[in-house]
Parts: C-alpha cells; sequence; structure tokens
C-alpha cells in the first residue's frame, strides 16, 4: 500500500503542471480575447479553396 | 420606388447613381471600388461570412498627412526594432466575422505586411509590417480605402503601454487547483472513519491538504483581508469582515484540530469558499472593452492638424505644439481643435459634438470658432487664439466639477445588510461560547469556531454579485451597457429623471419636413426634384426623399455653392433653393429653424421647415414614467418647441430651457440637494458635466462607437422607449436580491443549529456550503432571467 505516497505525489505533480500551463496562458494573453479566436478557427479552410481554384495572385503570394 | 441594397455596404441603392459591376449592383463607386480590390486580389470570400458587410470607403484627402511624421508614428507604435514594426488600431466598424477574415487578411493586398491580428471585443486589428517595404501612412491609406478607417485621437498619442490586471483569474486558478486536489484527498475520511487503511495514512493525508490549503489561504483570499482591513480602519461593517474572519477561523481551527488529531479540519470547506466567493467576483466583472465610459476630449481630437507657414508651405503639427497665432488649415470633416478665429469667407461649422445639433452653423470672416468644432464643406484657415489646453471646450472638460466623482458615497446592499449582520454573528458566537464554557470547555470553543464557520456569509456575498452580474449582461444584449453591477443598484434608486432635449428625446435622423409660404404647383414641384437630384448635401437628399416622384428633366445648368445652396436652370426656368443669405440675401439666425428656402423664376416662394422630430415612444414613456418619476426636460435650447412639449408629455414634466452646461449641473445639484436620485439622460458633450452630477448619468448615443461623454451607462438611441422597461427590471433585480437574501438566512439557520448544538462535523460544512451556494446562483440566475422575459 505504500505505492499510495508515489501515486499520490504523482497526481499531485501532474495537477500543478496543469496550473503552471493555465497561468503561462493566461499570462501569454491568451484569454484577453475570447471571442475572435471562436471566429478564425473557420476561416483557414476558405483561404486554401481560393488558393486552389484561382492562381492568378502566384507572384503576390511568393513574396509573402 | 424599387428598392435595392448595395451588393457591399447594404444601403439603398439610389436609382440615379447605381453601379453595374460584375453583374452586383453598388450605391457609389466607393463601394464598387472596394469590391474590385477584392475580386482581384481573390478576397471576394469576404461576401460569404456575412451578407453586405462594407462601409463605403470615407474620402480621406490629406487627413493622415501627419503619418509622415516621425514622432509621431514613434508614440503610435507598439513595437519597433530595425525594420519591424507593430501597431494597434481602433477601428469602430469591425463588427462581423467577415470583417475579421479581411483585416487577417490584409498581407494579401500589401506587401510588407507580415501578419494582422483582430482582437473583436475591442474592435482593433494588430498589424507587423516590415518598415521597409510599407508605412504606416500607407497601411492606413490601404484600410481606409476598403472601408475600415482607423480611429486615431488624440489619445493614442497619450496612451501609455497598458497594464492588465490578471490577477483575479490568477486567484482563481489557484483557488480551484487547491479546492479540487482537497476535494479528492478528503473524500476518504468522509465514509469510513474507523477503518484500517484510513487510519494508517490519515496523516499523510491530512498533512498534504494542509498544504495545499495554504496557497488557496494566503494568495486566493489576500483580497478579503486588505478589504477587511481597510473597512475595519474607516469603522465601516462592509461583507468583507465576517468573510474574512471566517476564513482565518476556518484556518485556525482547522490546523489546531489536525495538530492534536482532532478531525480533519475544514480545509475543503475553505478552499471552496474562497473559490466560489472568486467566481462570483469574476462573473460581476462584465467589461465592454469596446466602449470607454471615461472618455474625455482626447479621444476625439485629431493627434495633428495642418499648420500653414508664413511662406505659404503646409506642414502637420502636433495638436499640443499649436501655439496662439499660428494659421491652421482645417479641411471637410475636420475636427476643430483649438479656439480661434475664422480667416476665410466662410465657414459651415457642425458643432452636434458639443451641443448634439446636428444642423450646421454658418460663420464668416472673422468670427470666433470654438474647439469642437466640424467643418463642412472646403476647405478654411484660421488663426488661432488659444492652445489645445485653454481652449473653451478643453478647459469646460477639465474643470474639477465636470469629472465623474469616482465614489459617490452609495452603500452597497450586501453592505447595508452586513452591518446588521456582522453584529447579530459575533453576538450569537460569543453567547453560545459562553453557555458552553459552564458546560465543556473544548465544547465552548468548537462551538465557537463552528458558528464562525458556518455563518460566513457565502451565500449572503454571492447573491449580488450574480444578480447584478447576470442583469449587467441581459441589459447589455438589449444595447444598454452599463459601466458596472453597481449602477444596477443606482438605477433601482433613482426617483427622479432628468432628460435633455436636443439629440436625446429628438432624433438627428428622421426630421419632419414642413412647407411655409405660396402653395407650389406640381409643375414647380417637378423642377425642385429635379433640382435636388443633383445635390448630396444632407438637407437636400433629406427633400428629395420628402417630394413626391416626378418625370426627370434635364437640367441645363447647375450649380452647387457650398454652405449656401442650389441653383439650377431649365428650359425656361431657374430653381434657386439654400439659405435665407443665398436665396433672399437676407441674413436670418440659423439656430432657431432649418429652413430651406425656394425661388423659382426670381420669385421667393417659400421655405420647407426641418422640424426637430421627437424619438418614437416618446409620449408612451413619458406617460408611463410619469406615474413613479419626478421627469424633468432640460434644455440648451431656446423655449420655441416649448408649446409642443407641453401638449405631448405629462402635465406634470417640468420644462427647462435656455440652460447653459454650468447651469445644467447646478439644476441636478438643485435637486440631489432636495434628497432627490436623479438620472441623468443626455448625450452631447454640453451634458457631460451634469452627466457626472448625477447618481446615474446615462448618455445616449445613435451610433455607441463614437461618441459619448463620460458616464455610468451608455444607451443605444434605438432603445430609448425601452427606458421605462429598464429602470422597472433593476427593482425587480433588487427584490431579487432580497428574495435571495431571505434563502441564504434559511439556510443560515439550518447551519447554525448544527453549530451551537456542537454538532458541526466537516461532512455537515462540506455538504451545507457548497449546496447553499449553488441554490443561490440558481436561484438569482434564474428569477433574473425570468423578469428579464416578462415584458418585450
Amino acid at each position: 500500500m505504500s505505492v499510495i505516497y508515489i501515486l499520490i505525489v504523482i497526481s499531485i505533480v501532474v495537477a500543478i503542471v496543469f496550473l503552471v500551463a493555465f497561468i503561462k496562458a493566461v499570462k501569454g494573453g491568451q484569454y484577453d480575447d475570447d471571442y475572435t479566436p471562436s471566429v478564425r478557427m473557420l476561416f483557414d479552410d476558405e483561404l486554401v479553396k481560393n488558393k486552389s481554384n484561382k492562381l492568378i495572385q502566384t507572384e503576390k503570394q511568393k513574396s509573402i | 420606388m424599387v428598392t435595392t441594397n448595395c451588393f457591399h455596404c447594404g444601403n439603398e441603392i439610389n436609382k440615379k447613381d447605381e453601379v453595374v459591376f460584375d453583374e452586383k449592383k453598388f450605391c457609389c463607386t466607393g463601394c464598387k471600388t472596394v469590391y474590385e480590390i477584392f475580386s482581384q486580389n481573390d478576397l471576394t470570400c469576404y461576401y460569404d461570412f456575412q451578407a453586405s458587410p462594407g462601409a463605403t470607403p470615407q474620402d480621406i484627402n490629406g487627413k493622415y498627412e501627419f503619418l509622415d511624421d516621425e514622432k509621431i508614428i514613434d508614440k503610435l507604435l507598439e513595437f519597433q526594432e530595425d525594420t519591424t514594426h507593430i501597431v494597434s488600431l481602433y477601428i469602430p466598424h469591425i463588427h462581423c466575422s467577415s470583417c475579421i477574415w479581411i483585416l487577417e487578411n490584409l498581407q494579401k493586398l500589401k506587401e510588407g505586411i507580415g501578419t494582422s491580428q483582430v482582437n473583436f471585443p475591442e474592435k482593433k486589428v494588430r498589424i507587423t509590417f516590415n518598415s521597409e517595404q510599407t508605412s504606416l501612412k500607407e497601411i492606413v491609406y490601404l484600410l481606409s480605402s476598403i472601408g475600415y478607417e482607423p480611429y486615431i485621437s488624440l489619445e493614442n498619442f497619450d496612451e501609455g503601454k497598458k497594464k492588465v490586471d490578471r490577477s483575479l483569474i490568477y486567484k482563481i486558478g489557484i483557488a480551484f487547483f487547491c479546492f479540487g486536489n482537497i476535494m479528492l484527498l478528503s473524500f476518504p475520511e468522509y465514509f469510513e472513519v474507523e477503518e484500517f487503511w484510513i487510519n494508517q495514512y490519515r496523516g499523510f493525508f491530512r498533512w498534504l491538504i494542509f498544504a495545499l490549503a495554504l496557497p488557496s489561504f494566503i494568495y486566493s483570499a489576500s483580497g478579503y483581508y486588505v478589504s477587511a482591513w481597510k473597512s475595519i480602519k474607516s469603522g465601516l461593517l462592509n461583507i468583507d469582515i465576517p468573510i474574512a474572519l471566517g476564513i482565518v477561523v476556518m484556518f485556525l481551527r482547522s490546523t489546531v484540530d489536525i495538530i492534536f488529531d482532532f478531525g480533519q479540519g475544514f480545509f475543503d470547506s475553505m478552499t471552496g469558499l474562497i473559490f466560489f466567493m472568486l467566481l462570483g467576483k469574476l462573473f460581476q466583472q462584465k467589461t465592454y472593452d469596446f466602449l470607454s465610459f471615461e472618455r474625455d476630449y482626447k479621444s476625439y481630437f485629431p493627434i495633428a492638424i495642418t499648420k500653414l507657414l508664413p511662406n505659404g508651405e503646409e506642414i502637420a503639427v502636433q495638436v499640443y505644439d499649436i501655439e496662439k497665432g499660428d494659421r491652421l488649415l482645417i479641411r471637410n470633416q475636420e475636427l476643430i481643435p483649438v479656439d480661434g478665429i475664422l480667416i476665410s469667407e466662410k465657414a459651415s461649422i457642425d458643432y452636434s459634438f458639443v451641443t448634439g445639433e446636428a444642423v450646421p452653423i454658418e460663420k464668416k470672416s472673422g468670427d470666433k470658432l470654438y474647439a469642437g468644432g466640424k467643418q463642412q464643406g472646403k476647405v478654411i484657415e484660421m488663426e488661432v487664439l488659444f492652445s489645445v489646453s485653454q481652449s473653451y471646450l478643453t478647459q469646460l472638460w477639465s474643470n474639477d466639477v465636470f469629472q465623474k466623482k469616482v465614489n459617490q458615497h452609495h452603500k452597497t446592499i450586501t453592505d447595508k445588510i452586513s452591518r446588521y449582520f456582522t453584529p447579530a454573528l459575533l453576538a450569537l458566537a460569543f453567547l453560545s461560547f459562553f453557555y458552553w464554557i459552564f458546560i465543556d470547555t473544548a465544547t465552548a470553543f468548537n462551538v465557537f469556531t463552528a458558528i464562525l464557520i458556518v455563518a460566513c456569509p457565502c451565500a449572503l456575498a454571492l447573491t449580488a454579485p450574480f444578480t447584478l452580474g447576470n442583469v449587467l449582461r441581459i441589459m447589455g444584449n438589449r444595447k444598454f451597457y452599463l459601466k458596472n453591477a453597481l449602477v444596477v443598484e443606482q438605477l433601482a434608486q433613482v426617483d427622479t429623471l432628468v432628460f435633455d432635449k436636443t439629440g436625446t428625446i429628438t432624433t438627428n435622423k428622421k426630421t419632419a419636413i414642413v412647407y411655409e409660404g405660396e402653395t407650389l404647383t406640381s409643375n414647380e414641384l417637378q423642377l425642385l426634384k429635379n433640382t435636388l437630384r443633383g445635390s448630396n448635401h444632407p438637407l437636400s437628399r433629406r427633400l428629395y426623399d420628402f417630394l413626391p416622384e416626378f418625370e426627370r428633366m434635364n437640367v441645363d445648368e447647375f450649380e452647387e455653392v457650398i454652405g449656401k445652396g442650389i441653383f439650377a436652370k431649365f428650359d425656361t426656368n431657374d430653381v434657386k433653393l439654400g439659405s435665407s443669405s443665398f436665396v433672399k440675401n437676407l441674413n436670418e439666425s440659423t439656430h432657431k429653424k432649418t429652413k430651406v428656402h425656394v425661388e423659382i423664376n426670381g420669385i421667393y416662394k417659400g421655405s420647407y421647415v426641418f422640424n426637430n422630430q421627437y424619438r418614437k415612444g416618446l409620449e408612451q414613456l413619458f406617460e408611463s414614467l410619469a406615474k413613479e418619476y419626478d421627469l424633468v426636460v432640460l434644455s440648451g435650447d431656446n423655449d420655441g418647441e416649448r408649446a409642443i412639449l407641453t401638449k405631448m408629455l405629462p402635465s406634470k414634466t417640468t420644462l427647462v430651457f435656455n440652460q447653459k452646461p454650468e447651469q445644467k449641473l447646478a439644476y441636478i445639484e438643485q435637486l440631489q440637494q432636495k434628497g432627490k436620485n436623479v438620472m441623468m439622460i443626455g448625450d452631447g458633450l454640453n451634458d457631460a458635466g451634469a452627466l457626472a452630477q448625477s447618481n446615474v448619468g446615462l448618455s445616449i448615443s445613435e451610433n455607441v462607437n463614437v461618441f459619448s461623454p463620460a458616464c455610468d451607462g451608455i444607451m443605444d438611441a434605438s432603445q430609448f422607449d425601452k427606458i421605462g422597461f429598464f429602470m422597472k427590471y433593476s427593482k425587480n433585480a433588487m427584490k431579487t436580491i432580497y428574495m435571495s437574501f431571505g434563502l441564504s438566512i434559511l439556510y443560515n439557520i439550518v447551519g447554525l443549529s448544527y453549530a451551537v448544538t456542537g454538532n458541526l462535523s466537516p461532512l455537515v460544512a462540506a455538504i451545507i456550503m457548497p449546496l447553499s451556494t449553488i441554490t443561490i446562483v440558481s436561484f438569482v440566475t434564474i428569477m433574473s432571467n425570468y423578469y428579464a422575459r416578462n415584458k418585450k
């Protein structure tokens, strides 16, 4: 049963890792804007479709 | 008229201006150009997310010349190293997902732009660009050309790096971490108290729990200790005293319990309590990032203005560097930043920013111009009389009386209750202590601490934040934005409503038009209609829409004199339309009424009078409000409208006219001295003082992003007729709070009955506390939503 010491310590350490990750994310400003990312994540598909459909803008795209 | 809407901006298309391109209809070439730019760059997806999301690009000729100035650019940039520059721009037009999409794809439109990121709630875009390939000015021009003109004001110039306070989030994170882990670790002890394995590891579990409780006790709850200490020092008993007391007692008693092996202690309840209370704080902290309640003139003033050097050269000069005697050039739609004297022959100044009056006022050479006006029409030249800080308007703003007082000595409902709660609680604790001390000393200490623990007014302290926070959100969804939750309480106590007239109970948008003078024949009306067709002046457009449809006629000659009127020549007739000085060569005060005079073939016919139109639902609103509130209309205008207002509004409404800004303020003050709780509803800068003085200052705005003086709440003008509902709703919110106080007292009675008899086990505490929290929170949320649905 003494293994419980190890198990509990491991579980607390894992919890601390998540706590630190959360605090880092907040510090980095990830929670400052909680609306835009939800819209942004829906965009990427359209962009890809556009590029493959028409290839007029090749020059500009290269420069980017 | 068949109405089609512009593919780009969604405005109604005027048949005359219709532009068809790519099988799509546009209301003007501006909109078409934006579409062209997008379609050339494969960005037409813009129109897929939302139908007609765009805005017509405005003419910005010369407006951003100051962005060539290194010093100004330095101030605006957020970050700068080598060639990498980052700038954050506020763009009021951001309103839908299309906007986010197009602004985040700016790099497709311009070389040199690295990335751009939109912050939707703040309506800001953050652009990283390479200063060798492009410049800030080019970016601003690009944004303007696609209808997303950034708003750069004097405020940006002074702005330092804003520090975001995220400590509440950290505290909640840590509190939750401690709470969750402690709950898990305490679980075994809840059930099998005398089991072999549990007894074996009890010490380890308990000390681990103790260690986990420390961060929550020391860091997360620190705000309560500070607040309780401050409140004791100032002699007020606020709700934080019993909270802090409860937490400290809980911690000490639990520690003693563990050390002497009396039991497992109350660490689980303590950390849970801290977590829930912090959550309440977060919930109450709803802010509207895109609104500002503390604005001053700086947010409206331009950052730089064109100065005319003696040798005729034009340079951009920072507004603070303007000195007396300088000559300035003010372009169309530019704001006059300082008081001065008009040098050019004519100017037509729109003072809507200061007074709320939309009709421009005409000025002649030599007239004094006050800061805050906007020039309409041609470029004008002026000589500076005072620098920015000494101008009339800015002085008015910086006047102490006009600053919103932070503390209005308002006692929150929770603090009021806790004034009784705290002494009663302490009395009960000591009474029980003395009762038990004669029976058993150990139990006496147990009972004493148990009372303080269980009565810790968790439910009491959570009621107001959750109710008010929810009310704030519901009101925000209905376009009524309050500065903070406290305002809801103040709103419920208001007994006198003071309305400003122009711009508040009247609207600038729609104007009823009445014709005065000789009756016009249909032939003459046709001439008028055709004359107006070519003019873009707002009054012409309104009059054009007002006149009935006629066949088109060819205009032989057409001339529009900016700020004066129109002259048109047809086959045999000629028409003159415009201001009195233009038509009749008479000077008439433009203050009183807005008129367009008509002259056909040299004969004066009459004039079209544009009346102020009162807002929709005004009469009903006043009627319903009059039953419960004292109503006052406070106007800066002359009493020309007195007769109409007396007829329209309930008889007990007080009407006061000819009030200067300072007088409005004094009037409010006088009402307050009579013991009234005053809410001021206004719009313009002229109300700023009154808004600050009143208990609740509410600003009505046609466009909430654009203008509002410092106030407690901003209301979208379309919601004006619902003021009555909001007032009632705030009262219902207070009722909800009282009901929920009743509930939480019930819980306290149950909890205390355990505590007084000395039977409070950690398990009972661990059940009662979260249970009471959850019932209270769900009760107030359901009630406040129910009241919101009740009406409209």
